[in-house]
């Protein structure tokens, strides 16, 4: 034991809470760190080496070209490029309606209504789908003379003024808006619900007691008590929308004027392997994204101050009712 | 008592607030349900019946389950499902048990670097997957992990941010003096993590393990590019198998299509109320 003095002060190390500490610090952050770095950080990095060279997947290191900032210009220049973030205001107006259809009928569920929760599951699930089988659910939707037209026909259209819903450049961004809509409205609203659950039902029978309509504790109580969420959902959906893939990758495949950014981009990438050209409109949207997101946080800095301060006054009107009842119901005793 | 039944009057503006509310209902109802349905219809429908009636007209048959059992088979779909099953467990176990420690140590412990760790999974979270994927393709390749089950599994868990934070927000709700009732009957950290920390998390491990694993069933682009082997699809690439030789045929589509939802929908209908508050916990932090 005397011989191993090192080592023995070692493990002694070891067992005190101090080394432990360290141990356990090291252990436990080593593999997700490694895999942060090793799938985030060095990517992140070979996308700013890359968007400086002209280079595919297979081009050796040595050939690969070096070609400054060309690849940037090429980005704004290209129409196919930067003319493809205006496909994100249709995202970004579709995520509006969807917020807004999301608040609606998250506000009906959240009253007593038959087979509220039947609705709600229906309402959610397509959420639950996987992007592609979606695609191909759309893709039947919209093929002419299919779902849609069907049911457009039976409400009295004539098959001839129909656009056709995919290849109709005036119609088919709103189309697969619409999807997106269709697929991530229910989440949205479970998310509401959640929110509007969370406000005290006595709140609303005090209400009602005090003679208040539905659209009246819609704007007091409801509104006050999910703004937060909403105007989060809101911002979100900013990003959400300049960086839309899904819907025009999986059902137009950006055919007909429906190639949003990242959908460009993928076939640029992976298609064409114009692999320094696509990690430089990476890059270009990356800090798009980020400014975006610095807004966002100024912006929810002053938001999020005023929200506290209206909490406090929430809890303190709501204590306020509380004492009120109660006072009440004493008074009752006292007089029977 | 008795006030209180007064006022419950049904007013005429009551009634038709309750009109608009269910007519609203029934027809967003239906606008979730019209797709999915007419997908079931033609599923149903035989080659010449598909091809011979308009699509929202009902299969003659409800049990013909031809289509199911074609599909099926040439899409290699009971492979894909154990694919995609082995798939979830795997990064489901991993992202838990690295995700929990993460934000154990995180949460529990001040050591320089801590606030770098947490802006670094911060700043990873606004990178957007599919711009991502243009290098990380690169890296796949260079490791060797392309076309090849593990080194799927291997990224997936690697892009793990959202149930870090939701272990961190669920820890800091647990007391520190478990923690330190626990040091005192002489337990070390590990023991502190395992027995104290890991039973008390259940919940939270529950709303990650249904965030992280709707993500992961239903994960297509990364599989599309990483899992080109037949063998080693997964359900939701598998799918893909749909689009070229079988282009225009509805019918065995949609069967695909139901098959590949079939069990998120079985589990949907069993833990509702789990999936409800699991998103709405996922989603504030998004």
């Amino acid at each position: 034991m005397e011989a191993k003095k090192e080592s023995f002060n070692l493990i002694k190390w070891a067992k005190s809470r101090k080394g432990q500490k360290v141990l356990i610090c090291l252990a436990f952050t080593a593999i997700p760190l490694l895999l942060l770095l090793v799938f985030t950080y060095i990517p992140f990095g070979e996308m700013v080496k890359f968007s400086f060279y002209k280079m595919k997947y297979s081009t050796p290191v040595e050939k690969r070209v070096f070609v400054g900032l060309k690849n940037y210009i090429d980005v704004f220049q290209r129409e196919d490029c930067f003319g493809a973030l205006k496909l994100s205001l249709f995202y970004m107006a579709g995520s509006l309606i969807q917020l807004a259809l999301a608040l609606y009928l998250a506000t009906i569920l959240s009253f007593k209504v038959k087979g509220g929760n039947f609705f709600k599951g229906l309402m959610f699930f397509p959420y639950l789908i996987s992007g592609i089988a979606i695609g191909f659910i759309f893709k039947f939707f919209y093929t002419r003379g299919f779902v849609l037209d069907t049911i457009l026909q039976w409400i009295g259209f004539e098959l001839e003024n129909l656009p056709y819903w995919l290849k109709d450049q005036s119609v088919n961004n709103w189309s697969l808006v619409a999807t997106s809509v269709w697929r991530y409205f229910g989440q949205n609203m479970v998310l509401f619900i959640g929110a509007i659950m969370s406000v005290d039902a006595e709140l609303y029978e005090a209400a009602e007691l005090d003679g208040a309509n539905k659209f009246q504790q819609f704007i007091h109580i409801i509104l006050p008590s999910i703004r937060t969420i909403v105007t989060l959902n809101a911002i979100l959906s900013i990003t959400g929308a300049l960086s839309a893939f899904e819907q025009p990758y999986v059902i137009t495949n950006g055919a007909n004027g429906t190639g949003t950014y990242f959908v460009v981009m993928n076939e640029i990438a992976h298609v064409s392997q114009k692999v320094g050209l696509a990690c430089a409109m990476a890059i270009v949207l990356l800090l798009i994204i980020f400014a975006c997101t610095i807004l966002q946080k100024l912006f929810f800095k002053f938001v999020f101050r005023d929200a506290d301060s209206e909490d406090e006054s929430y809890a303190a009107k709501k204590a306020k009712r509380k004492a009120e009842k109660e006072a009440k119901k004493n008074m009752k005793k006292g007089v029977a | 008592m008795k006030a209180n039944k007064k006022r419950k009057k049904y007013s005429i503006g009551s009634i038709i607030w309750t009109i608009v509310q269910y007519a609203s209902l029934i027809f967003f109802g239906l606008c979730a349900l019209i797709p999915i349905v007419s997908c079931v219809i033609t599923a149903f429908k035989t080659e010449e019946e598909y091809k011979a009636t308009n699509v929202m007209t009902l299969p003659e048959s409800w049990l013909n389950f031809d289509n199911f059992v074609k599909a099926f088979e040439e899409a290699n779909m009971g492979r894909a499902f154990l694919n995609s099953l082995i798939v979830m467990v795997c990064v489901l176990f991993v992202s838990v048990i690295i995700g929990t420690q993460l934000a154990y140590v995180l949460n529990r412990f001040k050591f320089p670097g801590n606030s770098l760790i947490r802006n670094l999974f911060l700043f990873a979270s606004l990178l957007p997957q599919v711009a991502m994927q243009v290098t990380v393709y690169n890296i796949m390749t260079n490791l060797g992990l392309v076309n090849s089950l593990h080194g799927y599994i291997i990224m997936m868990c690697g892009t793990d941010v959202i149930s870090i934070y939701i272990f961190i927000q669920y820890m800091e709700n647990i007391p520190l003096s478990l923690d330190e009732a626990a040091i005192i009957d002489g337990a070390s950290y590990w023991t502190i993590y395992w027995k104290v920390m890991l039973p008390l998390l259940k919940p939270a491990i529950v709303t990650s393990c249904i965030l992280k694993g709707v993500n992961v069933y239903n994960e297509y682009y990364a599989a599309n590019l990483y899992l080109q082997d037949k063998s080693l699809h997964t359900i939701s690439r598998c799918l893909y198998t749909f689009v070229g030789p079988m282009g225009s045929q509805y019918n065995l589509i949609c069967a695909g299509v139901i098959i590949s939802f079939l069990p998120a929908l079985i589990i949907f209908i069993l833990c509702q109320k789990q999936i409800y508050s699991g998103v709405a916990a996922g989603a504030v932090k998004g």
